[in-house]
């Protein structure tokens, strides 16, 4: 079915534009042609579709569920709703202050907030037609991990110690009164449901296109013009340290998921092995400068400090056990 | 007079909601005065989890999106 944009490509830069199909830049425009229109049809038509079924799930909702569960169902179950549950990431100081004066333990807290970036359905939908459902199924598998590995982490260490004080009273207040006042669940009706998705897909979509411009284009670039075999001969073998060391491009670098998937696809096909792709996307997204200083309102230094080398050796786990199995795949 | 306070760490929708309701408010001829809020611990207090959050004389009207034009209208003139 994507065949279609493979044409328009086809047309816009062979035969249009007049370039040469062996030529780099005819690759290059093409690549980006294809990617780009793709991209934005697919996500208007999903979100729109997403959005229509999940109208009714907010944060207040995931909360009052999440509260009073035990724990080892909490760390699936945050993760779970980290990927599904629409919000922003502005929100995600309250949502954790939310969550934590609820009673909700810190790990299935930073469960769902772990989840919320890396997985979504912007880069799911990218991921399948970029990349495959076997590798977007892997990529769901590895993000749900991070978060309930994390997750489960934290509150073995017992995180919550080093909270900042008023965010420790909420959450030791919310443990004594374990009534929270349940949200009635709302009900919708198809026309509210219409006109949540609608504006829905107008707001990611405006948030997002720019995102798609910048990775297809940098995917394109990385395409057309590194030459053919230069990532392969040089860094294919998934040395050891390529991974760390991708880690460590990853992290400084902010984007979104929506950015660095095309970027992803672009280092895969020409040859970049799987794990260190990972590692270098995950921490790309998962972890950013901007969002441990908004961290900081909450967490001493301490915790910040744990939680970035956690995500750090994480992603090189991952990065070094993908490379490793990648022949299997 | 309506001590108007707009929660939200400071994200571009909150300064929009908040021009929004200045705007609206001397439109509408009401005596009000909007303030930003955006310490953590406040807008924890108000059980807010999505912002941008508005809260109207303490009482919080609206949460998760910047509002529409009615009901800011309504809030107004209430």
């Amino acid at each position: 079915m994507f065949e279609v944009f493979t044409k328009l490509a086809d047309w816009l830069a062979y035969d249009l534009a007049g370039l040469s199909s062996a030529t780099k830049m005819g690759q290059a425009l093409h690549f980006f042609v294809e990617d780009t229109t793709k991209i934005f049809v697919l996500l208007v038509v999903m979100i729109y579709l997403i959005a229509l079924i999940r109208a009714s799930l907010n944060v207040e909702r995931v909360r009052d569920f999440l509260a009073g569960k035990h724990r080892g169902a909490g760390y699936l179950m945050g993760a779970g709703f980290g990927a599904v549950t629409p919000f922003c990431s502005c929100s995600s100081i309250p949502v954790f202050l939310g969550f934590t004066s609820a009673g909700i333990p810190v790990g299935i807290t930073m469960a769902f907030l772990l989840t919320s970036p890396l997985i979504n359905e912007v880069a799911v939908l990218l991921l399948l037609s970029l990349l495959g459902w076997k590798f977007t199924l892997v990529y769901i598998l590895v993000g749900m991990m991070v978060g309930i590995l994390g997750g489960f982490f934290l509150d073995a260490i017992r995180a919550e110690r080093w909270l900042q004080s008023f965010a420790l009273k909420a959450l030791e207040q919310g443990r004594q009164n374990s009534s929270v006042d349940l949200v009635s669940a709302e009900t919708m009706s198809m026309s509210e449901r219409h006109q949540f998705a609608r504006d829905e897909t107008l707001e990611i979509f405006g948030r997002v296109w720019k995102w798609v411009i910048i990775g297809v284009g940098l995917g394109a670039a990385l395409h057309g013009f590194v030459p053919d075999g230069w990532i392969e001969a040089n860094l294919g073998d998934g040395q050891w340290w390529t991974v760390p060391a991708a880690v460590g491009v990853g992290i400084p670098l902010y984007s979104n998921a929506t950015g660095v998937i095309p970027v992803m696809e672009s280092l895969i096909t020409n040859g970049l092995p799987i794990g260190t792709t990972l590692a270098f996307c995950m921490s790309t997204v998962a972890a950013s400068f901007p969002e441990f200083i908004l961290l900081k309102q909450v967490m001493q230094w301490r915790l910040l400090a744990i939680l970035f080398v956690m995500l750090l050796i994480a992603f090189t786990l991952i990065g070094w056990i993908f490379n490793f199995l990648f022949p299997v795949l | 007079m309506k001590t108007i306070k707009v929660l939200g760490s400071g994200c571009a929708k909150c300064t929009k909601t908040a021009e929004l309701l200045e705007k609206r408010a001397i439109e509408l001829g009401v005596e009000a005065v909007v303030v930003k809020e955006t310490d953590a611990q406040v807008i924890m207090s108000y059980g807010v989890m999505r912002t941008p959050a508005v809260v109207i004389n303490e009482q919080l009207v609206h949460s998760g999106s910047i509002p529409t034009q009615a009901d800011v209208t309504v809030w107004l003139q209430s």
